[in-house]
């Protein structure tokens, strides 16, 4: 608590930029999960974030690998390595790619060098956090229904570089063909910038 | 060659123009090879003779349809056709494989290569050839055995069967009455119908307002905006049901004199259409696609006395306490937000409640009749929810999911209970119990999402806007005459007591 309070005073440091994204892919993954009923409604809890009310769930297997992804997440947005996180939503019975939730990273390098915080507002962060979330939200009026049950994957694009630590393995894109895509709002900590868009498979009866 | 003769193949068993390999020959292709070479040039196909031969050869016994079938037959691979008689010259496979197939990347300049990797770089931030696609093994596992993915569930929700429910009275499953509203905006945004005091309906068609006499049965138009692109947003009775605001998509709040039909006043305060709007004695409440809500008091020149500042998308849902102290207001940002009658300490209008829970825009706003500080409120597409609240403590006492989207709640003091309007997938209107939540009864007519609902100043009826053009009365709380007797003698009797008591 004393390092948020810290924060709001202080502006947006590296880390801090880091953290907040990481919370808000955490955040913003269980609201796809939810939203899309990939897992019952009924393992979901409220809880009260960025001014709005928020599910996550409550699984403690499922918990506790996105808490993984979310730490693993930080340390990379730390790094500036990260480049893309995609969560792809694809059918159990046929394994074919359904929905492809992609968030893109551009990261200020130069933050890396400079020691002094930048100037921005927690509040104004958390008030585009929250538009993208609710749009996250409002995608459930156009996206197509996910008729059969549906599994999801997490995806993170990295430098090519990067020793894959523990755990991790390598995997291809998993495209979908024919796609319709949305692009939704962006939100920037002037460290980080996330750019959200989500691709769907497009209706092949008109 | 061989792979694009292949290709080729493909491609040619795909075409209908292309000559039919190993084909049975055609009877002038036979006849040709009888007469022998002498009319063939140095054309390499039996198919060329076979044109000209055609054409030299024609007897008067052939038919046109026969002469027409030769024609169509036509000529293989290498061959030529009547505009092309020699193709021998032409290389047919790798033309058709070049037009067909799109350019192998590989065959790009270095130059073109570098061009696009910048660009790629340019877009992307990165170079996403570059990046690694890495995955986090170990996933938990899927959803449970026998979960269904209960979004199918939801939006196609079937009608559910007879119930067991034992219903204290009867409610009529048909509307009383429907009645035509064409070019109706199908907005869920907007409030288009509203009933007045003295029963009249008002109902706003596109840029039109018509009166709707339900005890005469007789239809005014009061009025039509002047321009063509300006259309109706909100409509709204004030208590005594003599004045009706009208909110428009051009940002003005209408002020009309029903007995005069005129139009006393146009108070513009919005820089957005006025999709809401709600009556506070002679306090007049609208709110804004910018979400900003303002008070009008319509007595005075200087109409515009306050602005809530709340919401940060458009406010659909707008409704004043029956005792005048509470102002609740829902919007497009899932917020409900309750306001004071007054202002605080210093000067600006503050929510004294928020709530975020919902998920989906909150149009549908009503407060209890017979509870104090009691709302309901229900959410949109996203949401799907009822939920009832105490604006004083802040607690929601219940939640009910109505499993489609909600568009109005309206409560009802005969019976102690609550009706809700829908969408996709019934268009359904239900009676709900309070504060048991129990489903009462599901009302079922229209084909379209269900818009507005408003109630009639008796009570007993409701009627309901729909996309589908039509607005349906349903008489469903009607009082028992027995019941309603009783009900009089009770408030009468209570008169009679205060009576004795000044006396």
């Amino acid at each position: 608590a004393a390092q948020q309070l810290g924060r709001e005073h202080q502006g947006i440091t590296l880390r801090g930029s880091a953290e907040l994204v990481a919370e808000f892919f955490s955040y913003g993954i269980n609201s796809i999960l939810y939203q899309r009923g990939i897992y019952p409604s009924e393992t979901f809890t409220r809880v009260q974030k960025y001014g709005l009310t928020l599910l996550v769930t409550t699984d403690p297997e499922l918990a506790n690998y996105l808490n993984n992804v979310t730490e693993q997440m930080k340390e990379w947005l730390y790094k500036c390595i990260v480049q893309r996180l995609v969560v792809v939503i694809s059918s159990i019975d046929s394994s074919e790619v359904l929905e492809r939730w992609q968030f893109d990273i551009e990261c200020d390098r130069t933050a890396k060098d400079d020691s002094g915080p930048r100037e921005k507002s927690q509040k104004a962060i958390q008030d585009e956090i929250r538009s993208v979330i609710r749009q996250i939200t409002a995608t459930v009026t156009f996206l197509p229904l996910l008729e059969s049950a549906c599994a999801f994957d997490l995806l993170i694009y990295t430098d090519k570089d990067l020793e894959v630590p523990e755990k991790w393995e390598e995997s291809g894109p998993q495209f979908i063909s024919n796609s319709e895509e949305v692009r939704l709002r962006s939100f920037t900590t002037t460290i980080h910038k996330v750019n959200t868009m989500v691709a769907y498979k497009k209706d092949s009866v008109p | 060659m061989a792979q694009f003769l292949f290709e080729a193949d493909l491609h040619g068993l795909l075409k209908l123009d292309t000559p039919i390999p190993n084909a049975p020959p055609a009877r002038w292709q036979r006849k040709a090879k009888e007469s022998g070479p002498g009319p063939s040039p140095v054309g390499v196909s039996p198919m060329k003779p076979a044109n000209r031969s055609h054409s030299s050869s024609k007897t008067p016994s052939k038919t046109p349809g026969k002469s027409g079938s030769k024609i169509q037959n036509t000529p293989t691979k290498a061959g030529g056709d009547r505009y092309i008689p020699n193709r021998s010259t032409m290389q047919m496979e790798m033309a058709n494989f070049l037009l067909t197939k799109e350019n192998d990347p590989a065959e790009e300049s270095p130059t073109k290569k570098e061009q696009q990797k910048a660009w790629a770089v340019n877009l992307n931030g990165f170079d996403v050839e570059e990046a690694k696609i890495l995955r986090l093994s170990g996933k938990p596992q899927n959803a449970p055995e026998g979960y269904q993915n209960n979004l199918k569930v939801l939006y196609s929700q079937k009608t559910t069967p007879g119930s067991s429910r034992k219903n204290s009275r009867y409610i009529p499953s048909m509307p009383d009455r429907i009645l035509d509203a064409p070019e109706i905006r199908n907005d869920y945004y907007l409030n288009l119908v509203d009933w007045s005091s003295q029963n009249f309906l008002a109902v706003a068609l596109d840029n039109s307002v018509y009166l709707w006499n339900h005890t005469s049965g007789e239809i005014i138009q009061l009025l039509q905006m002047e321009h063509p692109d300006v259309y109706v947003s909100s409509v709204s009775w004030i208590k005594e049901g003599n004045y009706l605001a009208v909110g428009t998509s051009s940002a003005e709040v209408q002020l009309w004199d029903i007995q005069q039909q005129k139009r006393l006043r146009n108070m513009t305060s919005h820089c957005a259409r006025v999709g809401t709007l709600s009556w506070n004695s002679y306090i007049l409440s609208s709110g804004a696609r910018t979400g900003h809500i303002h008070h009008h008091d319509v007595r005075v020149a200087e109409h515009h006395v306050a602005t809530l500042a709340g919401h940060t998308q458009e406010v659909c849902g707008l409704k004043w306490s029956l005792d005048g102290r509470y102002l609740a207001s829902g919007g497009n940002d899932n917020l409900v937000n309750v306001w004071p009658c007054t202002q605080g300490g210093g000067g600006d209008f503050a929510p004294v409640q928020t709530f975020t829970q919902h998920q989906g825009a909150v149009k549908a706003v009503a407060w209890c009749p017979w509870q104090m500080n009691v709302l309901a409120t229900g959410g949109g597409t996203s949401d799907r929810q009822i939920r009832i609240w105490n604006v004083c403590s802040g607690a929601c006492l219940s939640t009910v999911d109505a499993h489609s989207q909600v568009c109005s709640i309206l409560w009802s003091t005969n019976y102690k209970e609550f009706i809700s309007g829908h969408g996709f997938a019934q268009n359904q209107l239900v009676i709900w119990k309070y504060p048991t939540m129990t489903k009462v009864a599901e009302l079922q007519g229209h084909t379209a999402r269900i818009l507005n609902l408003t109630m009639s100043p008796d009570g007993t009826t409701v009627a309901s806007a729909a996309a589908d053009e039509t607005l349906r009365l349903w008489r469903c709380f009607e009082m028992d005459p027995i019941k309603k007797k009783e009900k009089e003698k009770a408030s009468s009797a209570k008169s009679s007591i205060i009576h004795q008591s000044i006396r």
